[in-house]
C-alpha cells in the first residue's frame, strides 16, 4: 500500500547562541492510510521537531534537511503558500495544551469556521452549520449551544476536543496530534482516545501519535517508532514491539511504565538513569551507549543503523530473549 | 455584559463623588485667604466680611460644600474672581481645543505607534525593528517643546506650510481648524507614538510566541490573519490601557504644546487660573479634569470588555 506520507533521512539543526544542535537525524517512517503510527521517547527525544518539521512549522532558527512527501507532493523546501494550502487541510495537527492552544479572544465555533472558510471558502452559514456539525463529531453535548463559547467557558477535554474538531474541518489526511492527552485528566484522556479512534474508523484519517505515554500508545497505535536522542532506534508494529521488544531503550521505556496489576506487590518501576543528551552533532556512536546495559565495545565506536523487515532495530546488541519487563 | 455595565457606572459615579471632596478640600488647604486675594488693596475687616459673605466663605465647610456641589451639579461653576466671567463659558470655550488636539494626537500616536510596534514585533531582529527601535528612542529623548518650535521655525516660518499659532473652532472653518491643529497635534502624536510602540512590540511579541498563535499557523491562515487578527487583539489590551492613560494626561496637561502654538486651550486656562490664583476657575478645572479621566476610564474598561471576552464574564460573576 502506498504511503500517505513518507518522511525520509528527515534531519533538524537548529542555530543557538551555543552553536548548532541536532535535534533530529535521519529519521524515517511511514504512513499509510488510516494508519495510526505512534511515535515515542521521553522529552527531548526530537519527537516534537519531528511533527513540526512535516508542515514547515519550525522556527527560522532551524535547518531541515531530507524529504517529507505527503501524497506525493515534496514539502520540505516547499514555498510558504504551499505549505500555508497544506497547513489545516491536508496536514492537521493537534497539540498537547488544550488550555493555550485555543485563542481566547475568539468563540471556538469562529475558530472552527476561520479553517473552513480559509481552505474550503465556505459561506458563513455554512460553515457556522458545519462548526456545528464537527462539534458534534467530536461529542460535544449541545453543539448548538457551545459553539458560541469561548475557549475558557469549556473544560480541557472539550477544549481538546474543539481543537480536534478544528483539526478535522477540512478532512486531512494526516492528522498529527502532540501529546494529546498529556495535560488532561486520565478520566478524560480515554474520551479523547475514542473521539481519535472513530475519527480513524469514520473518515479514515492516518494519524501521527506523539506520546511518550505507553498506556496511549497500547490503546491506539498500529505501528511505534521509538526515538531516541534525535534518532528512530526500534519501529514495529504494536503487539510485536510490546511482546518482543529488542532495543535496550524501548525495553528500558517499557519497564518504566506502570501496568495494571504489575509491580502492584512489591516492585519498584525501573528507570533507566542519565537522561537524553544534548547533541551538537551526532556521533558516529550510538547514543544510547551511555544509558545502556547492554552497551558493548562496537556501540561506542561505530553508530548502529536501522534493520531491515517489520521489526528494525538500531541497535549493535539487540534483545533477543524473551525479557520479562 | 448589562451587570458589568452597571457596575462600572456605579463605580464612576464613586469616584467622581470622592474626586470632588478632594478638589474642594483641596483648593480650601491652598495657603492663602481667598476673601483677602479678593480685596486687594481694600482689606479693612468690613470690605472683607461683605466679601466673604457675598462667596459664602463665611458659612461652615459642610455647607459650602453642598453649595459647592448643588452649583455644580446645575452646571454652576462660578464666576472667575478676576474677570467676572462665568467660569463654565471658560471651560466651555476652552475644553473642545484641548479635546480636539488630545484626540487627533492620540489617533496620531495610535497610528505610527501599533503600525511600527507589530513591525518591530514581526521583524524582530532584522533592520525594521532596529530602525523602529532607533525612532522610537528619538521620539523619546526629544522633548517635543524643542520639536515644537523648530516645527514652528522650519514648517510654519521658513515654509509657511502651517500657520505658527492660533485656533480657528471647527464649526466656523473645519479646514481652516485642522489646519491650525495639525501641527501641534503631529508634534504631540509623535512623542506619544514611541511609547505606543514600545508596548506594542512588547506585548505583541508575547502574543506571537504563545501556543494559539502556532495552532493558527498550524491551520494554514495567512500571516495577515495570524498577525493582524489572532495576536494584535490579545495585545490590545495593553494599547488600550496606555492610550487611555495617554488621552487622559493630555486632556490635563498638553501645556506645554498649547503654550507654544498659543491655542486657547484647557492647559493654557488651567496655568493663567493658577498664577493668577483664580480659585474658583482652578477648583472647576480640576474637576473638569477629574471628570475626564473617570469617563476615559470607564471606556477603557468597557473596550476591555469587548477586546477579551473573559474581562466581561469576571465582571458579571
Amino acid at each position: 500500500m502506498k504511503p500517505v506520507l513518507a518522511v525520509k533521512d528527515l534531519s533538524v539543526t537548529f542555530r543557538t547562541e551555543d552553536g548548532p544542535v541536532s535535534a533530529v537525524d535521519r529519521v524515517s517512517f511511514e504512513v499509510t492510510a488510516g494508519e495510526v503510527l505512534a511515535v515515542v521517547g521521553e522529552s527531548g527525544c526530537g519527537k516534537s521537531v519531528t511533527a513540526m518539521s512535516i508542515a514547515g512549522l519550525l522556527p527560522r532558527t532551524a535547518t531541515v534537511n531530507g524529504s517529507v512527501e505527503l501524497d506525493g507532493t515534496e514539502l520540505i523546501g516547499a514555498d510558504k503558500r504551499t505549505l500555508r494550502s497544506i497547513r489545516g487541510r491536508e496536514v492537521a495537527y493537534i497539540f498537547q495544551e488544550p488550555m493555550t492552544s485555543l485563542n481566547p479572544v475568539f468563540t471556538v465555533g469562529h475558530q472552527i469556521i476561520e479553517v473552513l472558510r480559509t481552505h474550503i471558502g465556505l459561506n458563513r452559514q455554512a460553515a457556522h452549520a458545519r462548526a456545528i456539525e464537527l462539534l458534534k463529531l467530536v461529542g460535544i453535548p449541545s453543539a448548538e449551544r457551545r459553539v458560541g463559547d469561548y475557549p475558557h467557558q469549556l473544560s480541557g477535554g472539550m477544549r481538546q476536543r474543539v481543537m480536534i474538531a478544528m483539526a478535522v474541518a477540512c478532512d486531512p489526511k494526516v492528522l498529527i496530534a502532540d501529546e494529546p492527552t498529556t495535560a488532561l485528566d486520565v478520566t478524560i484522556q480515554a474520551g479523547i482516545l475514542d473521539v481519535l479512534r472513530g475519527l480513524r474508523e469514520r473518515l479514515g484519517t492516518s494519524i501521527v501519535l506523539i506520546t511518550h505515554d505507553l498506556g496511549v500508545v497500547a490503546d491506539l497505535a498500529d505501528r511505534v517508532a521509538v526515538m531516541y536522542a534525535g534518532r528512530v532506534v526500534e519501529t514495529a508494529e504494536v503487539h510485536d514491539l510490546f511482546a518482543h521488544p529488542e532495543h535496550p531503550y524501548t525495553v528500558g521505556l517499557l519497564g518504566a511504565s506502570p501496568a495494571a496489576g504489575r509491580h502492584a506487590e512489591s516492585q519498584r518501576l525501573n528507570e533507566i538513569p542519565g537522561l537524553v543528551p544534548v547533541l551538537t552533532e551526532q556521533p558516529d556512536a550510538c547514543t544510547f551507549a551511555d544509558r545502556c546495559p547492554r552497551a558493548i565495545d562496537t556501540c561506542t565506536s561505530s553508530q548502529p543503523q536501522l534493520t531491515d523487515g517489520p521489526h528494525r532495530v538500531a541497535c549493535w546488541n539487540p534483545v533477543r530473549e524473551r525479557v520479562e519487563v | 455584559m448589562r451587570r458589568y455595565l452597571l457596575n462600572r457606572l456605579w463605580q464612576s459615579a464613586v469616584t467622581l463623588v470622592l474626586a470632588t471632596i478632594v478638589v474642594f478640600a483641596g483648593v480650601r488647604a491652598l495657603p492663602g485667604d481667598p476673601a483677602l486675594a479678593l480685596a486687594g488693596e481694600d482689606r479693612d475687616p468690613e470690605s472683607l466680611r461683605a466679601i466673604r459673605q457675598q462667596y459664602g466663605l463665611d458659612q461652615s465647610w459642610l455647607v459650602q460644600f453642598w453649595q459647592f456641589v448643588s452649583h455644580a451639579a446645575r452646571g454652576d461653576l462660578g464666576e472667575s474672581i478676576r474677570t467676572g466671567t462665568p467660569v463654565r463659558s471658560m471651560i466651555v470655550s476652552a475644553l473642545p481645543v484641548t479635546i480636539e488636539l488630545s484626540v487627533l494626537a492620540i489617533l496620531i500616536a495610535s497610528v505610527i505607534g501599533v503600525g511600527a510596534g507589530v513591525i518591530a514585533a514581526v521583524r524582530r531582529g532584522r533592520p525594521a525593528e532596529w530602525a523602529a527601535n532607533a525612532l522610537a528612542l528619538l521620539g523619546l529623548s526629544v522633548p517635543h517643546f524643542w520639536l515644537g518650535l523648530m516645527a514652528i521655525l522650519y514648517l510654519s516660518v521658513a515654509l509657511g506650510l502651517f500657520p505658527a499659532s492660533g485656533f480657528v473652532p471647527f464649526f466656523t472653518d473645519p479646514v481652516a481648524n485642522l489646519h491650525h491643529l495639525i501641527l501641534p497635534a503631529l508634534i504631540l502624536g509623535t512623542g506619544l507614538s514611541a511609547v505606543i510602540m514600545r508596548q506594542t512590540r512588547s506585548s505583541m511579541l508575547d502574543a506571537l510566541s504563545a501556543d494559539y498563535i502556532r495552532t493558527a499557523e498550524a491551520k494554514g491562515l495567512s500571516p495577515k490573519a495570524v498577525v493582524g487578527k489572532h495576536a494584535l487583539r490579545n495585545s490590545l489590551i495593553v494599547v488600550v490601557t496606555i492610550v487611555g492613560l495617554q488621552l487622559g494626561a493630555l486632556i490635563s496637561g498638553a501645556v506645554v504644546t498649547e503654550r507654544i502654538f498659543a491655542l486657547p486651550g484647557f492647559g493654557k486656562l488651567t496655568v493663567d487660573a493658577v498664577f493668577q490664583r483664580d480659585y474658583p476657575v482652578i477648583q472647576a478645572v480640576v474637576l473638569v479634569t477629574a471628570t475626564a479621566y473617570i469617563v476615559i476610564n470607564l471606556l477603557v474598561d468597557l473596550l476591555y470588555s469587548v477586546i477579551d471576552p473573559r474581562i466581561r464574564v469576571r465582571g458579571e460573576a
